[in-house]
């Protein structure tokens, strides 16, 4: 008899205590408006940063003398479970050893069918393509989201076969 | 007397003998009846404007959100364009309702938060109806509001409306009582039902303070109880979204909807407005026994401001527990009122009787 009425009390009180528990929480945040998390969008377009691990599109990456790091070895291409990257490639003939070696023409990438699953960019080897932070991508005409992605006059930078 | 640079009562004598002055006794009467209802409607298009803003603003930030940031500065024009649209709304009935119980349950509803406002005292002279059992023709009144909710869960021929009805019905008879019985903690000590007299009581000191812990529990339960009976979250069964769609209105649109809306805000200014009164001294400002200085500038501030920031923390509270706490189940809600509320504020209005008869009160 008395014991349940300490455990009819001591369920009252553990109760109300884990009430004020999750008041507290809710508290700490209204108390904070700094931890807001909502962003003010067309507004803050120049402050804007997304963060780092944001996927937007598919970039190919190239440096200061316009040459990227892609060997057309189609790895990406096989990766993609819905078939947005098409690499057309073509043999080069070498003049310093006088074979033919494999080279990307275009890089075609179909932002309408990619789901940013980031499988590609797992799959490169050479660590060619990564994965953009824009994300403004609305346009009036579905032909612009397709784009080929590497610059032209760009080659493969020496080195990366090796 | 101290309060009197803020006395509304010599404007509402002066308004009075004006009137008496211009015209005969019963179209004086009905004169001021017609002021004190327009006031009245004010007060309420004003407060529900108010109330939806703010909770939706408090709400925002209890979930690190802003809340609406579009209409207006800060999106204080936003319940404003909410009122256009629904009143732009084309009112809807559907084939199989009763068209005469459909269209009066929001109307029984709102007169009974209408009728319950009366009683409340805004300010010393600024109160509509000072009856003498103000606490019981408040907790009358406002129990007829379940019959709009059950009206119009029943004439929409709607499962989940009547599934909504029928709970809400459980819900606000359940905790009615210990609306009642925590409210009764407090007339143990003022031994008078008349809210004037009741605020005049606490002159010295609120009753939650004055009360101690009895008074504190009650205040609790009062809180706990006065959120079931106004159905909002984290008792908002009546209206779950997730099982029952809207609950009661489902079948609402437009004008008729906002009115359920529009009782649902008032009903919580009203509970809040109560729990003021009784707990924390209405109008009375904050008075510390020995500090006359720091009485003295509390009661500066006017009267009125005093109960719109007691009643404005009482909400503040209730829309706190709404954003906070997991809903509960029917049966966990009926567990929580019959096992726990009743059987404690039972014991605690027992244990403040004693109290009372043995002076341990401030």
């Amino acid at each position: 008899m008395i014991k349940s009425i300490i455990k009819y009390i001591k369920e009252v009180l553990g109760g109300l205590k884990s009430l004020l528990k999750g008041m507290r929480v809710t508290g700490y945040y209204i108390s904070h408006p700094k931890e807001i998390i909502t962003q003010q969008y067309p507004e803050n377009k120049d402050t804007l940063k997304m963060f780092d691990r944001f996927r937007g599109e598919v970039i190919l990456l190239h440096d200061e003398n316009n040459e990227h790091r892609c060997t057309g070895c189609t790895a990406c291409e096989v990766a993609c479970p819905n078939g947005s990257i098409e690499i057309i490639s073509e043999r080069v003939l070498n003049p310093e050893t006088g074979k033919k070696k494999k080279e990307i023409d275009k890089f075609i990438y179909h932002l309408s069918m990619c789901t940013m699953c980031n499988l590609c960019i797992e799959s490169c080897p050479t660590d060619a393509i990564k994965m953009g932070r824009n994300f403004e991508h609305a346009v009036f005409d579905r032909s612009l989201l397709t784009s080929v992605l590497n610059r032209p006059g760009s080659k493969l930078a020496p080195g990366v076969e090796d | 007397m101290k309060f009197d640079i803020y006395d509304f009562s010599v404007l509402t004598k002066s308004i009075h003998e004006s009137l008496n002055s211009m015209m005969g006794e019963t179209a004086v009467m009905i004169s001021e009846m017609v002021i004190v209802g327009i006031i009245f409607l004010t007060l309420f298009a004003v407060l529900g404007l108010i109330l939806v803003y703010v909770e939706r603003k408090i709400c925002a930030f209890f979930q690190q959100r802003l809340g609406p940031m579009r209409v207006g500065f800060w999106g204080t024009a936003q319940t404003l364009a909410d009122l256009i649209k629904l009143l732009l709304k084309e009112p809807l009935i559907t084939k199989n309702a009763d068209k005469f119980l459909f269209n009066l349950a929001p109307f029984v509803l709102i007169i009974a938060s209408f009728m319950a406002m009366a009683a409340i005292p805004f300010a010393k002279g600024l109160h509509a109806f000072d009856i003498d059992i103000g606490v019981f023709y408040i907790t009358a009144i406002s129990s007829i509001g379940v019959v709009g909710v059950l009206l119009a869960g029943w004439a929409s021929n709607n499962k989940y409306s009547l599934i909504g009805a029928m709970r809400s019905g459980a819900q606000i008879i359940s905790y009615e009582l210990s609306v009642g019985l925590s409210l009764l903690t407090i007339i143990v000590l003022t031994g008078s039902l008349q809210f004037s007299e009741i605020i005049e009581s606490q002159r010295e000191g609120w009753w939650i303070f004055r009360g101690h812990i009895p008074a504190l529990i009650a205040f609790i339960i009062f809180l706990i109880a006065s959120t079931a009976e106004t159905n909002r979250g984290p008792f908002d069964l009546a209206e779950a979204e997730s099982e029952l769609t809207a609950g009661f209105h489902t079948e609402y649109s437009g004008m008729k909807f906002a009115f359920f809306f529009l009782a649902e805000f008032i009903n919580m200014f009203i509970v809040a407005a109560i729990g003021a009164t009784v707990f924390l001294g209405g109008w009375m400002p904050l008075h510390f026994g020995a500090l006359e200085s720091f009485n003295a500038i509390m009661d500066f501030i006017p009267p009125i401001f005093w109960f719109f920031g007691k009643t404005a923390f009482i909400i503040f509270l209730m829309m706190w527990f709404k954003w906070t706490f997991p809903r509960l189940r029917i049966d966990q809600l009926l567990t929580l009122e019959w096992k726990y509320l009743l059987p404690i504020n039972l014991i605690n209005i027992l244990v403040m009787a004693f109290f009372v008869l043995m002076g341990w009160y401030f």
